[in-house]
């Protein structure tokens, strides 16, 4: 549906993107994930027909993407004003009024849960109500794309879980998405595939889950620093990491018998499978948030 | 197309016109001007009447004429200037005491008018034969009716240059245009909107300001109200898109306002809105032909003042016109909406 191919973009003094490729297939939830400057916004304005790449060629459905592919496309952007002086209701008739199909404004108040708001001045919302009205408008051309730019930077955590449902619904009405977002979790639960940009260039893509399989064992074994016991010997792959030991290993029985054996305290020890945080990390060397 | 320009201008005209504070000032400021073009003005009239007396030899000064009460006798050389302050009624009667005697009447003047009666009826007291009767025509030109159309212009520009400019740039800062522009609104649209928005505005804005003003002051109005308001509508798109150019790509509102400071003020001080650029140097009557403001200013005068029709300020409104359509196409051009 959406291809990118080789994207570089410039700016004076800074190459933001640097030749990343890859294909956005219908239907799909697509990720892009990366610390903050690794490029995704740009990469994601480009594909939107917003930023011309410096080289490389996108095409939306093998062409070009050019005014009329607008209709078609809904964009939810990072930090964008609306209008001043305009309600809930007033904005979405007005966007609605510049394309030439519209989704059923009721039904769209409905599924972002807008009913309460729809008088209200859009400059009185609340992050997250802001958020449900930028992603209706986005959807307010019925779009079979949706790109939605760190859709719940900002919001808390509750606000981030109800909007992972919205978006869930979307996905159940086959549209595509393509999403920005440096919470791992969120590409972990929503993205069917995602891309991991660091300084421009694509460091590893596939499914959230793949990506984990290839890269680790099965399991990560992780305990407070204080809770090792000192007559064992700590084993060379072990990391320490904000103040807790991290074990990757694939025979977690062995070791939590060692662990109990040594006379551990073992309240505070958690056997998890490895997540993307983990993967970037692995990738990266760095934090995904620092 | 037009569907697209509609919901960009109806969702302009409702952030104008909540803009409580925004509106206020809008219609505050053109009213506040006209109350202070009313005190300024708003001298009683003179209750003595101002006859002018050629000569300054002492027979005439001791003629028994000029003791009349209530006429205030000003000595004057020149005939020729003198016979002028008549017909702008600047003098109500001019007299002249040496040769026929004779005196000139302005046939409008309703002042000149009881000023000759009572003339007159000095003459008839004491029995002399009265001078003989010279009239002259004119309209009384005063400050106010030059100044008038030069104010409604002015207002007119600034609400039009700012109306669009800053608007513009703050979109742009804010993020509203890049949010438009993931839309397929064009940007031809997008500023034909915001210039139909703007002229809404601005026109009726200074409708209320004529309103005002023809409330509180008292002015000559001696051509049609549909040329005028023809005039200003030509002025109010010219300016409109010169300030679509200064918008065109700025991205901070205090940088804008500054480019908008820095045309405005040439454009206030050359285009005769508050003293006559007739003795101005050439070089500053050249430039001063450069500005909308001007050739908008000498069409409302004339309009105003003289009572020209449509024909006669048909060159003005082409011009405006011309150079509105040349602004437009160069502001589209230069456009960009991050």
């Amino acid at each position: 549906m959406l291809r990118a191919i080789n994207l570089v973009k410039d700016f004076p003094g800074l190459r933001a993107v640097d030749g990343i490729s890859f294909e956005v297939r219908e239907g799909q939830c697509f990720g892009l994930l990366g610390p903050n400057g690794a490029g995704k916004t740009t990469t994601l304005e480009m594909l939107e027909g917003i930023t011309q790449p410096t080289s490389g060629q996108i095409l939306y459905r093998g062409h070009p993407p050019d005014r009329r592919s607008r209709h078609e496309i809904g964009i939810q952007f990072q930090s964008t004003a609306l209008q001043d002086f305009q309600t809930v209701r007033e904005s979405m008739d007005m966007f609605a009024a510049l394309f030439r199909h519209t989704a059923d404004l009721d039904s769209l108040v409905n599924l972002c849960n807008l009913h309460d708001i729809l008088d209200r001045d859009t400059r009185r919302l609340s992050g997250g109500q802001r958020q449900r009205l930028l992603l209706a408008i986005a959807l307010v051309n019925n779009p079979s794309l949706v790109f939605l730019d760190e859709p719940t930077t900002g919001l808390d955590p509750q606000s981030r879980r109800n909007f992972w449902h919205l978006i869930e619904d979307i996905r159940a009405r086959g549209k595509t998405l393509v999403l920005t977002t440096h919470y791992m979790e969120e590409a972990q639960h929503l993205c069917d595939e995602i891309l991991i940009i660091d300084h421009g260039r694509i460091i590893a893509q596939g499914s959230p889950e793949a990506l984990v399989r290839k890269q680790f064992p099965a399991s990560v074994v992780r305990l407070p620093a204080d809770a090792w016991p000192e007559n064992l010997p700590m084993p060379e792959d072990a990391s320490v990491r904000n103040g807790r030991i991290e074990l990757f290993t694939e025979a977690v029985p062995r070791l939590l018998q060692q662990l109990t054996h040594a006379g551990a305290d073992l309240h505070a020890l958690k056997v998890e499978t490895p997540n993307l945080e983990d993967l970037f990390l692995k990738l990266t060397g760095h934090d995904l948030r620092s | 197309m037009w569907r697209r320009i509609l919901a960009i201008l109806a969702a302009r005209n409702r952030e104008f016109y909540r803009d409580r504070a925004g509106l206020g000032w809008n219609i505050a400021m053109p009213v506040l001007m006209v109350f202070g073009f009313a005190f300024i003005f708003s001298g009683e009239p003179d209750a003595q009447f101002k006859v002018g007396v050629l000569g300054t030899d002492p027979a005439v000064a001791s003629s028994p004429m000029l003791t009349i009460d209530h006429i205030d006798f000003i000595q004057l050389d020149d005939k020729a200037a003198a016979i002028a302050k008549v017909e702008r009624h600047q003098i109500d009667l001019l007299l002249d005491l040496r040769g026929g005697p004779d005196y000139w009447v302005n046939t409008h003047s309703p002042k000149g008018d009881l000023a000759e009666r009572l003339l007159l009826g000095a003459y008839a007291s004491m029995d002399a034969t009265p001078p003989r009767r010279r009239t002259v025509t004119g309209e009384a030109l005063r400050y106010v009716d030059w100044v008038l159309p030069g104010v409604l212009a002015m207002n007119l520009m600034f609400s039009s240059l700012w109306g669009v400019g800053w608007v513009i740039v703050r979109y742009r800062k804010n993020g509203v245009l890049r949010r438009l522009q993931a839309t397929p609104l064009s940007a031809v649209e997008f500023l034909a909107a915001q210039v139909l928005s703007r002229l809404g505005v601005v026109l009726a804005a200074s409708v209320a300001v004529y309103i005002g003003a023809d409330l509180l002051l008292d002015f000559v109005m001696r051509g049609s109200y549909l040329t005028l308001f023809l005039v200003y509508t030509a002025g109010a798109l010219c300016l409109i898109s010169l300030g679509l150019i200064v918008a065109a790509r700025l991205r901070t509102e205090e940088l804008a306002d500054g480019v908008l400071n820095l045309m405005v003020w040439p454009m206030l001080l050359l285009s005769g809105v508050w003293f006559s650029m007739e003795g101005a140097s050439p070089a500053a009557q050249t430039l001063s032909q450069f500005s909308p403001l001007t050739h908008l200013v000498d069409a409302a005068r004339q309009v105003m003042i003289d009572g020209a029709g449509i024909i006669d300020v048909l060159p003005q409104i082409a011009l405006l016109t011309g150079f509105s359509v040349l602004l437009l196409t160069i502001a589209a051009r230069l456009f960009r909406w991050d």
